[in-house]
């Protein structure tokens, strides 16, 4: 009986060389990958935060309250209003990164991290491209868009989106507002008539 | 061979020749002619888009004739089987009036296909060895072979019957007899081969019922030998040689009425499944029947298809309206009126309405379809009014070769050789 | 000509049936042929005597190719390259539809039309076509209205669901065909030959989803708006007279582009790649949603999945 807790000791062992490669890839399975996304939709001038939060002229203040300022977000702002506040997605001290849970930065080009800490269905559907847009090759490089791309993080109920255009490229917006659908199909008997082929419109 | 030649100026003498009222209603014929190709012409530079089939619809009055003519054709083996297989003899003389309306509907049958295609000269593509027919898989593939099939026996079996009838000899049995018989299978063939181009769509719940190639046939025998009934009065009376007998013709109108129970009894069992089970199939015949909303156009076509069909079917059942030949013309016309409503646009349009993803587009022929049709009808009738011109001088005796004895009014010697 | 089964697809070179003889009846057919159809214009010596798609040499399509652009530069005076690559081997093609996430806006719908030359009006062809459906029936085609004109979309209590061609397993259209002038390639897209056409439509009737659109008359396509890169199945303009479908883009997925309707969807409602990679989103489509296919009952196998991300 005096081998039984060198025999457990050893199994203890045994078991925890076993777990620690588990353990050490919880809550993921791979190393954190970063995704090649558009970049966020700012609106102009508001990047870098620093010029006006550079801890000089304003001190930061972690109380909730009505803000003076970026009242374009506050009014709007309904992401689980009742819990949260700006200061619980952006890090006090540094505005220019966003701060997840644990207190990490993360800078805006990976906001996707911290959605994805309540939103993790959602966040393992985009990972895989099932959740949201992809734009790029079915067989290739694919670039993905950031959750903010459509979702507005201070109101991010779906409600519409709307076409811009970035160095030429289209890419899309959140709205507040529903989308307009295009022209609806023209039913047949719409489609009478034959023109004679004699005039260039119809002479083709 | 000469005598080929002579018999063809012959021909050509016959069709030249006749009547005021023959010469008129070749004249009319060749009206309708003009104004269907008129019609076709813009068509073809057009395009379809001058009809009202859209891809809804896509479909409709072209199709629904040469289904219905389809029928017509058909039923010339009605008249057939009595003829030669059970030799029957009222009915042998009067058979290959028969085929001749069999030409002429599958003439139509063709044109009709024609006028619908929408690359018409690509036809090279469905024929063999020519093109690729999709084989065996595809309905029209089988439609095209069985319907020219059908038109080459008959044309064979029509000239050497007249080509040896106008010499004075007998045909040989042993080329002919075969032919003939063989003319059965091949008619069946074609409606059902038809039928099942419709039966094999799952796309189509309206015609995706077994019981589609049944009421076909049915329909068929309903309709076809109505024309030959009249068609035989008519002869009747100006060849007084013409020796058609009251029998043939009651015997005719007796299958006609066994036929036309079926089609209505096959009519019933199918509204009953339709409206009995009520699944959303039920829509198709709805449209057709009582229409959808405030979709009604078919609606008093299908009943009055349905009032003439049992009328006509009333009458030829009771022995002393099938016998007495006001009320017997009457039925013919009514059956005619009937199958052409059901089997043309009553079969084809609500297989289309609503369509595939619930929409309905109500479709009504345009006058430029009416126009193409018209001339179509015309070709199909000009070729049997010219054939019937050919051949009735060649059955009762008066169109010979050289050299061979005209037959009297009285004697049989054309008709007795069959 | 060999019978073509069900869930044929072509694989390597095509069979060689006795080509001698073939040709032989072929031009002498052709001769008589071509003194009928000296009235129908635009028929030269060459269309009549073209073999099927599938047989036709490396030479003989690149004539053919060229015989496309040059048909394109008379009809719209621009340039264009019109191609034929074939599949990829080891592709099987697939689309999945959320159908929780279309918002029926119909930019897939204009953007198909824009990337393949379909008839803009008289007739007007849209090979995507949305339907408008009610909530409370879910996919019920008695309450799908295709013709949905409201100001603002989703409308409250509906949702949206998009039909195009399925580029079913077992296609019924190929089935119909009278001369085979559509068959299913071996990626998966079902295609039309559109000089092999006869216009005859059976493979709309046949076609359990509307997906098979006729050119009622010449194509009005006005050249500002040609796309220029043409696959010769796929977005090529089309003569008046035949028909035409859905391709997947066959000009873009064939280089590995994704179709115009996936790039354009605002909402990432539709989601395509290579059934056999396990990698790719339509396969974790498969994997983890609730998948479902149009009109099964049929048995048509499509290769369009609709699902519900949430």
């Amino acid at each position: 009986m005096r081998e039984t807790p060198t025999t457990l000791l050893i199994l203890a062992v045994a078991v925890a060389i076993a777990a620690a490669p588990a353990r050490a890839s919880a809550p993921v399975k791979k190393k954190e990958v970063l995704y090649e996304a558009r970049p966020p939709p700012f609106s102009d001038g508001i990047f870098p935060c620093s010029n006006c939060h550079d801890g000089k002229s304003m001190k930061p203040d972690p109380t909730r309250r009505e803000l003076a300022f970026h009242d374009e977000q506050q009014s709007v702002f309904d992401h689980d209003a009742e819990h949260r506040w700006c200061l619980d997605c952006h890090d006090a001290q540094n505005r220019d990164v966003l701060r997840l849970a644990s207190g990490a930065p993360v800078p805006f080009t990976e906001s996707y991290r911290l959605c994805g800490q309540c939103h993790g269905d959602k966040f393992r559907d985009w990972r895989v491209g099932v959740h949201g847009k992809r734009v790029g090759q079915w067989d290739g490089e694919k670039t993905y868009l950031l959750c903010v791309s459509c979702h507005n993080p201070h109101s991010p109920r779906f409600k519409g989106v709307k076409e811009i255009t970035v160095d030429g490229k289209t890419t899309i917006a959140p709205t507040l507002e529903l989308l307009r659908p295009e022209p609806r199909p023209r039913r047949p008997d719409e489609m009478r008539g034959w023109k004679r082929p004699a005039t260039a419109e119809g002479a083709r | 061979m000469s005598g080929v030649f002579d018999f063809l100026r012959g021909c050509v003498r016959q069709v030249l020749t006749g009547g005021r009222a023959y010469k008129a209603w070749v004249a009319f014929l060749f009206l309708t002619i003009a104004v269907g190709g008129l019609s076709y012409a813009q068509q073809a530079t057009g395009g379809l888009i001058v009809t009202n089939m859209r891809d809804e619809v896509s479909w409709a009055f072209y199709i629904g004739n040469f289904t219905f003519l389809v029928g017509v054709a058909a039923a010339a083996v009605l008249l057939v089987i009595p003829a030669y297989v059970y030799h029957w003899k009222p009915i042998k003389e009067v058979v290959v009036l028969g085929e001749l309306l069999a030409i002429s509907a599958l003439v139509m049958c063709l044109l009709f296909i024609a006028v619908d295609m929408g690359r018409p000269e690509r036809a090279l593509h469905i024929m063999p060895f020519l093109g690729t027919p999709n084989w065996p898989r595809s309905l029209l593939a089988w439609d095209a072979l069985v319907l020219n099939s059908y038109l080459v026996v008959n044309v064979v079996l029509v000239s050497y019957l007249m080509f040896k009838t106008y010499r004075g000899e007998t045909y040989d049995k042993r080329i002919f007899l075969p032919l003939v018989l063989l003319s059965i299978p091949v008619s069946l063939s074609t409606h059902t081969v038809t039928a099942f181009l419709y039966n094999g769509m799952a796309a189509r719940p309206y015609w995706n019922a077994s019981i589609l190639a049944p009421r076909f046939i049915a329909s068929a025998f309903c309709s076809g030998p109505a024309v030959m009934i009249i068609l035989f009065q008519v002869l009747r009376r100006t060849f007084k040689e013409f020796p058609i007998q009251d029998e043939a013709i009651w015997k005719i109108a007796e299958l006609m009425s066994y036929a036309m129970f079926v089609n209505l009894f096959l009519l019933g069992a199918e509204l009953f499944k339709e409206f009995y089970s009520a699944t959303e199939h039920l829509r198709y015949t709805q449209y057709l029947w009582t229409g959808i909303g405030e979709h009604r156009t078919l609606v008093p076509y299908a009943w009055a298809a349905l009032i003439c069909s049992v009328v006509a079917f009333v009458l030829f059942l009771i022995p002393r309206t099938r016998r007495n030949f006001l009320t017997l013309n009457l039925g013919c016309l009514l059956i005619w009126a009937g199958v052409y409503i059901e089997k043309g646009m009553g079969l084809i349009i609500p297989g289309f309405t609503p369509d595939t993803l619930g929409q309905i587009y109500e479709y009504r022929p345009t006058a430029m379809e009416w126009g193409v049709a018209a001339g179509v009808f015309g070709i199909g009738f000009l070729v049997f009014t010219l054939l019937v011109k050919i051949a009735v001088p060649i059955l009762v005796g008066t169109f010979r070769a050289e050299g061979t004895p005209r037959a009297s009014p009285a004697s049989q010697a054309g008709l007795a050789a069959r | 000509m060999t019978a073509r089964k069900g869930f044929d697809v072509i694989q390597g070179e095509p069979e060689a049936a006795d080509p001698s003889r073939r040709s032989f009846l072929r031009t002498a057919a052709a001769g008589a042929a071509l003194g009928a159809l000296a009235g129908c214009g635009g028929v030269s010596m060459d269309d009549v005597l073209r073999k099927h798609f599938r047989e036709l040499s490396k030479d003989d399509l690149a004539k053919v190719l060229t015989k496309v652009e040059r048909r394109n530069k008379e009809r719209f005076g621009k340039d264009t390259r019109v191609t034929a690559e074939g599949p990829r081997p080891g592709v099987e093609f697939g689309y999945g539809l959320d159908i929780s996430r279309c918002v029926g806006c119909r930019r897939c719908v204009y953007a198909c039309v824009k990337e393949n030359n379909q008839s803009r009006e008289q007739p007007q062809i849209h090979w995507i076509r949305v339907l408008e459906m009610e909530k409370e029936h879910g996919v019920d085609l008695t309450h799908a209205d295709l013709y949905y004109d409201p100001g603002a979309v989703p409308q409250p209590g509906k949702f949206y669901f998009p039909v195009q061609c399925q580029q079913c397993r077992n296609p019924p259209c190929v089935k119909a065909c009278p001369t085979q002038a559509t068959w299913k390639e071996a990626d998966g897209i079902v295609v039309v030959d559109y000089d092999w056409c006869i216009g005859c439509r059976c493979c709309m009737s046949a076609c359990p989803y509307g997906a098979r659109h006729f050119n009622w008359a010449e194509p009005k396509l006005p050249a500002e708006e040609l796309n220029p890169v043409q696959h010769y199945l796929g977005n090529r303009p089309r003569p008046k007279g035949v028909v035409e479908k859905c391709t997947f883009c066959i000009q873009r997925v064939r280089n590995g582009r994704y179709p115009a309707c996936v790039e354009i969807c605002p909402v990432g409602a539709r989601k395509f790649g290579n059934l056999l990679d396990p990698e790719s989103e339509i396969r974790r489509v498969m994997d983890t949603k609730r998948v479902l296919v149009f009109k099964e009952e049929l048995a048509t196998h499509p290769q369009f999945y609709f699902f519900y991300a949430t």
